[in-house]
């Protein structure tokens, strides 16, 4: 694993990385990746995947509480709001 | 010797002892000792009333009242307990107040619980010895030069040390089996879908289970059919019939896979666990060499599934709603930076993982072939279980390791290698103390893990009573 992988990886997951970490992860990632392979060595029987006991659930579209029941509760959590909004920096238009 | 839940249900209705009494008990052991063992991450306000509530519901309606009323209960602080902060040991949720109770937190309320604090745990359940909290280590209170083992390792030593009668934990690959061998106590992860992960604080999902800790088996059997049973906030809970019934039996037929004990296990741990077989021989139970040759892939399987899950259950952590925000010069520079400060290390470096086996052109060969895995360990399992009715090994390879000893994140993984494929297949497991190893003139506990087919939860209780002497 490279530096620049790492680098790649870290923007992906939108985390950004001290210098320190980037040589330290790329060196952990290579020795965990190194022995995760070993699920490579398993040949697996391509067996068709059978009905489980497990299946999807999915419950009834409609509301599952009063309208404002938890709107205070909630937006009392975030650090920026603006009435009934979260605020957050401007998204469209921006120059990066 | 601490009191089971038993026990001081027993007191409180006889009215020799009082859930105030029971309380005090605890807060004195963690005031004299959880400044250095750190156990605790937080104490609620509320505990005193509530015991103050339950001492006098039990003057009026003594043996009527509900089978937990007045128990103290230390919960890790992953769990949500509406009003309570709620950090997950990061410092992304530093100041994250839940807005809801948990169901598990729901039910052991309804029972009656009284909620000491939050226990202290790795950052997002991320390691093997609460090294990993961002709020300070847990320290081992038998030797508090060792860790407690981890994730749970907060609850665990709380446990152990006196400072709660029972703990919540939550075990995704051993994260409460692996501390309750380390710590002395009783840790039992259930058949996945058998308690709601409604308010849990995601992790890996498909691994995810909320798991007791206790001084017994008894205890860890009352808590957890407790907390147990389907909810409508948690569509992977199973219903009592999802799979067929698991009998119980005077005398148990024990796989041993012997493959699986060569390398890397501590000498002195494997003598006990032979001298665990022996009794367990004597007893009248049989015991049997099993085959198991994919239980030892497990452990690379799952770290592939787990990092996989992490970097998409964490994914939410971006400043928006709640937790932390750093300010940066647009909504992505915020996000990055945001997370860059919010995680530590490990959440790190699973998150990079994860977001590695799942990128294009590496999804196949690494999730897609560990989930094949997982198929073939769930039939490997099926086949076994027709022969065995429970499956024996040490639950851990080592006793409790000193704080510091393992710096290489590879070898701390490798604590796990015998808990994570009751994770990976969903089978109920239970660790059980099998006596101590001596290391540096201090004898230190270590656990016996079984391990059964789906939904054999309560032949693991059966089995765990019979193995701890509490068959009466």
């Amino acid at each position: 694993m490279k530096r620049e992988d790492i680098i790649h990886l870290a923007t992906l997951a939108r985390i950004e990385l001290q210098e320190a970490e980037i040589q330290s992860f790329a060196d952990d990632i290579t020795e965990i990746l190194e022995y995760v392979s070993e699920v490579s060595s398993i040949t697996a029987e391509e067996k068709k995947k059978e009905v489980d006991v497990l299946y999807n659930v999915m419950r009834e579209d409609e509301p599952s509480h009063a309208p404002d029941e938890y709107t205070e509760a909630i937006l009392s959590a975030t650090v920026s709001r603006s009435g009934r909004y979260f605020k957050v920096k401007k998204i469209l238009g921006e120059e990066s | 010797m601490h009191d089971s839940i038993t026990l001081l249900r027993k007191k409180f209705i006889e009215g020799v002892y009082t859930p105030l009494n029971a309380l005090e008990d605890c807060l004195s052991v963690i005031q004299e000792r959880d400044t250095s063992v750190r156990a605790y991450l937080e104490l609620f306000a509320g505990a005193k009333q509530s015991a103050e509530d339950a001492t006098e519901r039990y003057k009026k309606e003594g043996k009527n009242t509900p089978s937990l009323l007045g128990i103290p209960f230390g919960i890790k602080q992953n769990i949500l307990i509406k009003g309570e902060r709620t950090t997950a040991a990061s410092k992304m949720l530093e100041n994250y107040v839940a807005t809801y109770d948990a169901t598990a937190i729901e039910k052991l309320r309804a029972a009656g619980a009284v909620f000491i604090g939050g226990t202290n745990m790795d950052e997002f359940a991320m390691g093997s010895s609460t090294e990993n909290s961002a709020f300070g280590a847990t320290k081992n209170p038998i030797d508090e030069s060792r860790v407690p083992g981890g994730s749970s390792g907060g609850s665990a030593a709380a446990v152990a040390m006196g400072g709660a009668v029972a703990t919540l934990g939550t075990d995704t690959g051993g994260s409460v089996r692996q501390p309750a061998s380390h710590c002395g106590v009783v840790g039992f992860k259930p058949t996945y879908g058998t308690v709601s992960r409604h308010g849990v604080i995601a992790m890996g999902s498909s691994l995810d289970q909320v798991a007791p800790l206790t001084h017994t088996v008894t205890d860890a059997e009352i808590v957890h059919n407790i907390i147990a049973g389907q909810d409508k906030m948690d569509a992977t809970t199973i219903a009592k019939d999802t799979y067929p019934e698991v009998p119980l039996k005077e005398k148990y037929r024990i796989g041993v896979p012997r493959n699986f004990l060569r390398d890397g296990i501590d000498a002195d741990v494997l003598e006990r666990f032979e001298e665990k077989l022996t009794v367990l021989r004597e007893e009248g139970h049989e015991v049997a060499d099993v085959e198991l040759p994919l239980m030892e892939k497990g452990l690379a399987a799952y770290y592939i599934v787990m990092p996989a899950e992490v970097s998409s259950n964490l994914a939410r952590y971006d400043g928006v709603r709640y937790g932390l925000r750093v300010e940066g010069k647009n909504l992505l520079d915020e996000y990055m930076k945001t997370r860059a400060e919010g995680f530590g290390a490990e959440v790190k470096r699973r998150i990079l993982l994860g977001t590695y086996v799942l990128s294009a052109g590496y999804y196949d060969s690494y999730y897609g072939k560990a989930e094949q895995v997982r198929e073939m360990m769930r039939d490997e399992l099926r086949m076994v279980f027709r022969n065995v009715d429970i499956i024996l090994t040490p639950t851990a390879p080592t006793p409790a390791f000193k704080i510091g000893e393992k710096s290489d994140p590879l070898s701390m993984y490798l604590q796990d290698i015998f808990t994570v494929p009751a994770n990976l297949t969903g089978v109920p497991a239970l660790s059980v103390p099998m006596g101590t190893v001596e290391r540096d003139g201090v004898a230190l506990p270590v656990g016996v893990q079984c391990m059964g087919p789906h939904a054999g939860d309560a032949r693991m209780f059966d089995f765990g009573k019979k193995m701890n002497g509490e068959d009466f």
